[in-house]
C-alpha cells in the first residue's frame, strides 16, 4: 500500500510528509515531523494530551486522519512560543507550578491559549469546564486553573492601549 | 561551617528555602522539547508489540509463531520460550522485595496465563502496523481454566488455583495445600477482645473498595538496544533507572553493569511504575534482531496489564469510652493482589491505626490472589483501603457519642513520644497540629445547606529513607552542577536545586541539576516512598558540605592560613585571621585556580538515609448529593498536612491537591468493572472515570510545618499522605449528607440513590 503525500502548514511552516491511510495527525506529527511534544495518552480522544489547533479549532489529533490535514494549518505545543520568547500561558504554567511530571502539559497549554483565544475572560468555571477533555493525575488542576486565570488577566492587560 | 544546629531558630533564615522559584526543567516541559518514554528515538529502531491473553486464566497448549514470522517486515518473534528459567529469587526493588520470577513471568507468561491481558507473545517489525499485522497471526492453542475475580471466588474451598506453589504464609501451622491467599499477616498488642467486651459504645462494620489504577497519563514505553558483545542500553521511564536495570539483569541473568538504563522524562507513576512490563521484552527482541526495539503500551495494555491497586473487603469493630477514649479495635481486612503475591498487606496493616494511640488492637491482613492484573504499588500502597474503615467508625462513633469529630480524634491522636504497636516511641509528628490547623480553618466553621454534608478525616503513612547518592561539582566560573539518579516526577530537580544553593549560600540560578543514567553515578533506590527530597535531598547536602569544606581548604592554602581560619559565608571563603583577614574568594575565584591548587573541586556522597518520620494529614470535604439522582458533587475541599519543611512550596501544596484529587477519584468515580468473561471491562478513560477539571473545586491546602529533626532543613516525605484521608473524608461527607452511613467505595450514583431509596 503506498502511503499518501501530504502537504500542510504546521506552526507557520509549510511541510510535507508521507503517511499510511490510517494513519493519525498525532502519528504524523510524532514520527513523520518529529514534533514530540502531542502526547499519545490514550488514543480514544479522552485525555486532551495530543490537543492541537486544526484551522483553528481545538482537536485531539489522535481522533484525526493525519490525510485530513491536507491543505490546512496545524498549530502544536512547538509553536506557542513567539521563538524563544514563551507564551503567557506558559510562563504562568512555570511561574504557578502547574505541571508536576509535565505529560498532560503540552495539551493543557495549547488548549488553554486556544480558550484565551477565543474568550479572554473566562470564569473559573468556564477554565474547568473548557478543560474538562484534558486529563492530569498530579495537580488536582487547582493551580493549572489559577495559572489559566491569571495569564488571561496579563493578556486583558497587554491589550489596553497605552 | 555551615549546617544549622538549631532547626526553629534557623528557620527564618533560610534564604532559598521555602521560596516558589521556576523548576529548572521547566520550560523544556511547558515548550514540548522533554523526552519522555514514548518520544525516545535509536538509530535503527524497531518497533514491538505484545500478544496479550483473551482469557483471565488458561493454559498455553502451544504457541505457533510460523505465519507471523513469514510476514515480510517482521524481524523477530519470542514467546516465554525465550526466556531463561526462573528460579524465585528475591530482589530488593523498592517500597517492596520482588520475586524475581514473578516479575519475569509477568512480563511474559509461561504455561499458563493468570490474567486476560497477560503477555503470551512479542513481535519486532519495521513498523507498528506490520507488527500488529503479526500479532494477528500467532496462533495460541488456550486450554482455558476457571477464573477467580472476587475474595469469595478466591477463597472457596473448591476455588481454582492460580498457583501450584504457594501456600499462606503466616499461618501456623504451615499449610500443606496450596491457597491462593498468599500471605497472612496481623499486627497488635493488648487484649482487644475483652477492650471491646468492655466498652461503652463499639461501632462496627465491612466495608469494601475496588481496584483502583495509579492512572498515568503516560503509557509505559522503552527502548531497548542489546548488542552482541553482551552490553546493554535500555530508554524508559521509570520511578527508577537503577530498579529497572537491577530487575531486567535478574530476568535476563546478566552482570548489572552490562546494561545503561538512562531515566526520560516521566509521565506520572505514583508507584505504578516501580516494575519492569516491557524492558525485558524489548531486550530479548533486541537481542534476537541486532537492533533496538521500541515498545510502547496502549492505555488499554496499561488498564488491563499494569498495576492497578488493590481493591478489598474491611471487617472492623471499634470501641471507645463514653468520653470518646478508643480502648479497643479489632479489624480485618482481605486485599485482591491480582496474579502474584505482593499486595500491600503489610503496609496496610502496619498504617490502618497509626494516627491513633491505641492500647488494644489486632489488625489481619490477607493478601489474596485472583486473575486480575498484578497489583501495583500505588501512593501510600495499602493505606487509603484499611484507613477508610477506621475513620468512618471515628465518623459514626463521633455522631453516636455527640462529640465534635476533630475533638474526638485530638483525643486518641498519637503524639510524639507515644509508643507505637512496634515498640518504637513517635518521633516528631504532627498529627496533632494538623487536627488544630483543621478545627481553625474557616472551612471547618462554614454554614452548610440543604443535602450537604462535611466529612473529616485523618490519615497517616510512614515515609521512607534508603540508598541514595548525589554528586556536587564546581564549574571554572564557580556554577554549580546536581547530578542524581532518582527520576523528577513531580519537581524535584527544584527541591535538590533549593537545597544546594541553600546549602551553599549561592543563589538558586547557579545551581543546574542533572538526572543521570545508571552508569554514571552510583545507586540510588527509585522515586517513591515519599524518599526522594528527603534521602537523595540529604546526599546533595552532604555533597555541598564537602565541596564547602573542600573551597575552604583551597582558600586558606592560597592564604597560607590553616581552613579553620576560614568561614563560608554567602558562596565565599573569608580569611579570620592573618595578614588576610578580612580577605574573601569566592567559589568562581577558588574554582578559576583549582587546577593549580588540587584539581577540580566535585563530591560525590553515598549514603543510607535514616531518620524518615511518618507523614500525618487531616483532610475537610463538603458534599452535596442530588436526592433524586444520587450524583456526588464536592463542593470545598481542604487539606491540612505536617509537610516538615516545606522546601519548594508549590509542588508540596501540588502533592497534596493532587493526592486528594486521586483520593476522591477512588472515593466516587473509579473502580475496575470485569465484564462476564473476566476481562477489564472499563479499559480507557471514558469508562474509567478519573477527576476531570469540572468536576473538583480549588483544593485549599494548609501546610504544618514541623521539621524533622534528622534532616538538615527539616525534609519529611510529603507525597503519599494526602490519598489517605480523602477516602473517609468524601465517605463521611456523603454519610452526613443523606444521613445513612455509606460503606462500600465507589460511591457511584446508584449506590448512593439505592440507599436513598432503601431508607425510604
Amino acid at each position: 500500500m503506498s502511503k499518501l503525500l501530504i502537504s500542510a502548514t504546521v506552526n507557520g511552516d509549510a511541510q510535507q510528509f508521507l503517511c499510511d491511510s490510517g494513519a493519525t495527525l498525532l502519528d504524523a506529527l510524532r514520527d513523520e515531523l518529529g514534533l514530540t511534544g502531542s502526547k499519545e495518552g490514550c488514543g480514544s480522544g479522552d485525555c486532551g494530551a495530543c490537543t492541537v489547533v486544526l484551522d483553528g479549532q481545538m482537536v485531539c489529533s489522535c481522533l484525526v486522519l493525519a490525510a485530513e490535514a491536507e491543505g490546512r494549518t496545524v498549530n502544536t505545543i512547538e509553536g506557542v512560543a513567539e521563538g524563544s520568547e514563551l507564551h503567557p500561558v506558559q510562563r504562568k504554567f512555570l511561574e504557578k507550578g502547574a505541571l508536576q511530571c509535565g505529560f498532560c502539559t503540552p495539551g493543557f497549554i495549547v488548549a488553554s491559549k486556544a480558550l484565551l483565544d477565543h474568550n479572554p475572560d473566562p470564569s473559573e468555571s468556564e477554565v474547568r469546564y473548557w478543560l474538562a477533555g484534558n486529563l492530569c493525575r498530579c495537580t488536582g488542576y487547582d493551580k493549572i486553573v489559577r495559572a489559566v486565570l491569571d495569564a488571561a488577566a496579563e493578556l486583558r492587560q497587554e491589550r489596553v492601549p497605552a | 561551617m555551615n549546617a544549622p544546629q538549631d532547626k526553629t531558630a534557623f528557620r527564618p533564615a533560610y534564604r532559598v528555602i521555602g521560596t516558589r522559584p521556576v523548576r529548572p526543567d521547566g520550560v523544556d516541559k511547558v515548550t514540548g522539547k522533554a523526552i519522555y518514554g514514548p518520544d525516545f528515538v535509536a538509530s535503527g529502531m524497531l518497533q514491538g508489540a505484545i500478544l496479550r491473553s483473551p482469557h483471565p486464566h488458561a493454559r498455553i497448549r502451544s504457541i505457533n509463531t510460523k505465519k507471523a514470522e513469514a510476514l515480510p517486515g517482521v524481524k523477530a518473534v519470542i514467546t516465554g520460550a525465550d526466556f531463561p528459567g526462573l528460579a524465585a529469587l528475591e530482589v530488593a526493588v523498592g517500597e517492596s522485595s520482588g520475586n524475581i520470577k514473578h516479575v519475569g513471568r509477568n512480563c511474559m507468561a509461561h504455561e499458563k496465563v493468570l490474567y486476560a491481558g497477560h503477555a503470551v507473545a512479542a513481535v519486532a517489525a519495521t513498523s507498528s502496523v506490520i507488527a500488529e499485522e503479526a500479532l494477528a497471526l500467532i496462533e495460541v492453542d488456550y486450554e482455558v481454566l476457571p477464573y477467580v475475580l472476587t475474595i469469595d471466588e478466591a477463597l472457596a474451598a473448591d476455588a481454582p488455583l492460580l498457583h501450584d506453589d504457594i501456600f499462606t504464609q503466616g499461618l501456623d501451622p504451615k499449610p500443606t495445600k496450596p491457597s491462593n491467599a498468599a500471605l497472612r499477616f496481623t499486627i497488635g498488642r493488648g487484649d482487644p477482645d475483652a477492650a471491646l467486651k468492655g466498652a461503652h459504645t463499639v461501632i462496627s462494620g465491612t466495608y469494601s473498595a475496588l481496584p483502583v489504577h495509579q492512572g498515568y497519563i503516560e503509557p509505559h514505553a522503552c527502548v531497548a538496544s542489546w548488542n552482541a558483545d553482551g552490553q546493554a542500553q535500555i530508554w524508559a521511564s521509570s520511578q527508577g533507572a537503577f530498579m529497572i536495570r537491577s530487575l531486567t539483569a535478574a530476568i535476563l541473568g546478566i552482570a548489572l553493569a552490562d546494561i545503561r538504563v538512562t531515566p526520560l522524562e516521566i509521565g506520572g507513576g505514583f508507584g505504578g511504575k516501580t516494575t519492569v512490563y516491557l524492558e525485558p521484552v524489548a531486550m530479548l527482541l533486541s537481542r534476537k534482531t541486532g537492533r533496538p526495539v521500541r515498545l510502547t503500551m496502549s492505555r488499554g495494555d496499561v488498564f488491563r496489564a499494569s498495576g492497578p491497586a488493590p481493591g478489598g473487603t474491611m471487617d472492623i469493630q471499634l470501641g471507645a469510652d463514653a468520653d470518646g477514649t478508643i480502648t479497643g479495635v479489632v479489624m480485618e481486612f482481605k486485599l485482591l493482589g491480582g496474579a502474584y503475591p505482593g499486595s500491600d498487606t503489610h503496609p496496610g496493616a502496619m498504617s490502618a491505626l497509626a494516627h491513633y494511640n491505641i492500647a488494644n488492637s489486632r489488625v489481619t491482613g490477607w493478601d489474596v490472589l485472583c486473575n486480575m492484573a498484578s497489583t501495583a504499588a500505588y501512593r501510600a500502597p495499602g493505606a487509603p483501603q484499611t484507613i477508610f474503615p477506621v475513620e468512618s467508625c471515628i465518623d459514626e462513633l463521633a455522631m453516636k457519642l455527640g462529640i465534635d469529630p476533630i475533638d474526638l480524634r485530638l483525643k486518641n491522636a498519637v503524639k510524639p513520644g507515644d509508643v507505637g504497636v512496634m515498640g518504637m516511641a513517635a518521633g516528631e509528628i504532627g498529627y496533632v497540629e494538623c487536627l488544630e490547623a483543621a478545627k481553625a480553618h474557616p472551612h471547618y466553621s462554614a454554614p452548610l445547606g440543604p443535602n450537604q454534608g462535611r466529612g473529616v478525616a485523618g490519615g497517616t503513612w510512614g515515609n521512607y529513607g534508603g540508598p541514595s547518592t548525589a554528586v556536587v561539582s564546581v564549574s571554572e566560573d564557580g556554577s554549580v552542577l546536581v547530578t542524581t539518579g532518582n527520576p523528577d516526577i513531580g519537581g524535584s530537580r527544584a527541591s535538590m536545586a533549593i537545597m544546594a544553593a541553600e546549602t551553599l549560600q549561592i543563589p538558586y540560578e547557579k545551581v543546574r541539576v542533572t538526572i543521570t543514567d545508571t552508569s554514571s553515578i552510583g545507586y540510588s533506590m527509585l522515586t517513591g516512598g515519599s524518599r526522594t527530597t528527603f534521602a537523595t535531598g540529604k546526599a546533595v547536602i552532604e555533597a555541598c558540605e564537602q565541596v564547602i569544606a573542600t573551597l575552604c581548604q583551597r582558600a586558606a592554602a592560597m592564604w597560607g592560613v590553616d581552613a579553620e581560619q576560614t568561614e563560608w559565608r554567602d558562596g565565599a571563603v573569608y580569611c579570620l585571621s592573618g595578614d588576610k583577614q578580612g580577605s574573601s574568594l569566592t567559589m568562581g575565584q577558588i574554582a578559576a585556580k583549582a587546577g593549580f591548587s588540587g584539581g577540580p573541586i566535585s563530591a560525590e556522597v553515598s549514603l543510607n538515609a535514616q531518620g524518615f518520620l511518618p507523614a500525618f494529614g487531616v483532610h475537610i470535604c463538603d458534599t452535596e448529593v442530588d436526592p433524586e439522582t444520587g450524583n456526588v458533587s464536592v463542593l470545598r475541599y481542604t487539606v491540612v498536612q505536617d509537610v516538615g519543611t516545606a522546601i519548594h512550596p508549590d509542588y508540596v501544596e501540588g502533592q497534596m491537591q493532587g493526592g486528594a484529587a486521586q483520593g476522591i477519584g477512588w472515593a466516587l468515580n473509579e473502580g475496575y468493572v470485569f465484564d462476564k468473561d473476566g476481562r477489564v471491562d472499563n479499559p480507557g478513560f471514558l469508562d474509567y472515570r478519573m477527576p476531570v477539571c469540572s468536576d473538583l473545586p480549588m483544593i485549599d491546602t494548609v501546610m504544618v510545618e514541623k521539621p524533622n529533626p534528622a534532616h538538615p532543613y527539616g525534609v519529611k516525605g510529603v507525597g503519599e499522605v494526602p490519598i489517605v484521608p480523602p477516602l473517609g473524608a468524601v465517605g463521611n461527607a456523603v454519610s452526613r449528607a443523606i444521613g445513612i452511613r455509606m460503606h462500600d467505595l465507589p460511591l457511584t450514583p446508584d449506590r448512593v440513590y439505592a440507599a436513598i431509596k432503601a431508607r425510604a
